[in-house]
């Protein structure tokens, strides 16, 4: 097959079929469409003003990376007048996250800017290796689940920080669409479309590359040499999403549309007012202080149960009633410290994301 | 080198190499006709012509690297006669959907990158 010249500047040879247009387009034009789309999508939805602290949730893999080398970019090229920081949760676990976090601290020297870690043991007391070897490997996505975006409320607090940004890109979101729709979850696929959230209590986030393909994100890498670190987690990955993702790839080989396409669907669910008001009230912990929809936050609540050695009974509501009419929480468990929201306490309709 | 051989260098990224023994890059020496249904030769059936030769392209390479480097976990890589939905390739650094994928005719020395995007953000 003969070399295609670039369908963007006619000039180079192109190196890569754009999967949202099929263009063929060459190295250069690539960076520059690439970065000019995620510069688009933050304008449009006016994601951030000028001396916004922003904290880039990092995890050293491929999208977390590309983004804080583009945010950077971004931010030298279009004077936004950001303060970037690197945020990393470390959940320890031996073998992932410890190699994973030395890539974060190499981007820390490579784009200069400050980073903080946060660690699960320090907040929780408690290191997903420790979590796993007490309660296995089959509810421990829940608790790392959950703990994470705790951790990285908190870590971004510390930082004093208005908000995050994390490395989502449009193939994790038509995933999640995909399974909130197979689990008839209506409350999570109305917001897990939204670019930016932000609860109550809650620090902003938002999501840059909410119309970025991986295959594009991977390419930039790829192309831009960005040190990136690839290893699937050594507890099991989310066997759910994993097969929302397997038929996700299916159809983006049949047709590269349907990523976009489904993001689109997501977004065109209405959500009645009935079923809206349905959904719980958020309040504080009473516990810790971080926004929860019941009296203890699911952190707290998980904590608990791993504290009592109960953790397998307290994955649900009824469940965690069950252990409390059967024995009430002692004092002396080990607690998250108080969460200081970072905020004004002002209401903003929509809730976190999923 | 002899003219009925291809050698290349194939490199392994974004955790694809975890299932090639968890090296990165090598360099695979190939026959430059192969069998038409891309099926790897064995030693002992070496005498048996097969019925039609073509050039090695990139879906025998494929078929090759899975009989005699992959490691772990065959699934991963390959799905029926091409790679796992999710697995970027490349040849000498352009996208292969612009080079006619798995039917790309192999020259000495090409340079084949396999990325895996299904890892961790």
């Amino acid at each position: 097959m003969a070399p295609a010249s670039c369908a963007l500047c006619q000039n180079a040879k192109a190196i890569l079929k754009r999967p949202k247009t099929g263009q063929q387009i060459c190295k250069e034009c690539f960076f520059y469409v690439f970065e000019t789309e995620v510069h688009h999508t933050i304008l449009e939805a006016q994601l951030f003003k000028p001396g916004d602290k922003v904290a880039i949730g990092a995890s050293g893999g491929k999208d977390s990376t590309v983004l804080a080398y583009v945010m950077k970019t971004l931010n030298d090229r279009y004077k936004y007048g950001l303060e970037l920081f690197l945020l990393s949760i470390d959940e320890g676990i031996t073998g992932y996250r410890d190699d994973s976090l030395e890539t974060v601290k190499r981007n820390q020297q490579q784009y200069d800017m400050p980073l903080k870690i946060l660690s699960y043991d320090e907040l929780y007391g408690w290191t997903m290796d420790a979590i796993v070897s007490r309660i296995g490997k089959k509810n421990n996505c829940t608790f790392c689940g959950v703990f994470r975006r705790q951790a990285l409320d908190r870590g971004a607090s510390t930082l004093n920080v208005d908000h995050i940004v994390t490395g989502h890109n449009a193939d994790d979101i038509a995933e999640t669409v995909l399974m909130n729709i197979m689990r008839g979850d209506i409350a999570r696929l109305g917001r897990c479309t939204v670019i930016c959230t932000q609860g109550e209590d809650t620090i902003k986030r938002s999501k840059p590359f909410k119309y970025a393909y991986e295959k594009e994100i991977v390419m930039y890498a790829y192309f831009k040499k960005l040190d990136y670190f690839s290893t699937e987690c050594i507890y099991s990955p989310d066997a759910y999403r994993g097969h929302a993702r397997a038929f996700l790839k299916d159809l983006e080989a049949a047709r590269p549309s349907a990523i976009i396409d489904i993001i689109h669907s997501g977004e065109a669910f209405e959500v009645k007012e009935e079923i809206k008001a349905t959904q719980k009230a958020q309040q504080t912990c009473m516990r810790c202080g971080y926004m929860s929809s019941n009296e203890l936050c699911k952190a707290c609540t998980l904590l608990e149960g791993l504290e009592r050695g109960m953790a397998n009974s307290v994955i649900t509501d009824r469940a965690r009633r069950k252990m409390d009419e059967l024995r009430p929480a002692p004092d002396i468990l080990r607690t998250i410290p108080q969460y200081r929201s970072p905020l004004p306490a002002v209401s903003v309709e929509v809730a976190p994301q999923s | 080198m002899s003219s009925d051989t291809l050698t290349l260098k194939v490199e392994f990224g974004g955790g694809l190499e975890l299932l090639f023994s968890n090296k990165r890059i090598r360099d695979v020496t190939i026959p430059a006709f192969v069998p038409g249904d891309s099926s790897v030769p064995s030693p002992e059936s070496e005498s048996i012509q097969p019925t039609s030769l073509k050039q090695a392209d990139v879906t025998f390479l494929l078929h090759y690297l899975r009989e005699k480097h992959l490691t772990d976990r065959p699934e991963l890589f390959m799905e029926k006669d091409t790679v796992r939905p999710g697995i970027l390739v490349l040849i000498n650094d352009t996208d292969w959907e612009l080079e006619g994928e798995g039917d790309y005719v192999l020259k000495d020395k090409d340079e084949i990158v396999l990325i895996s995007t299904l890892h961790g953000g």
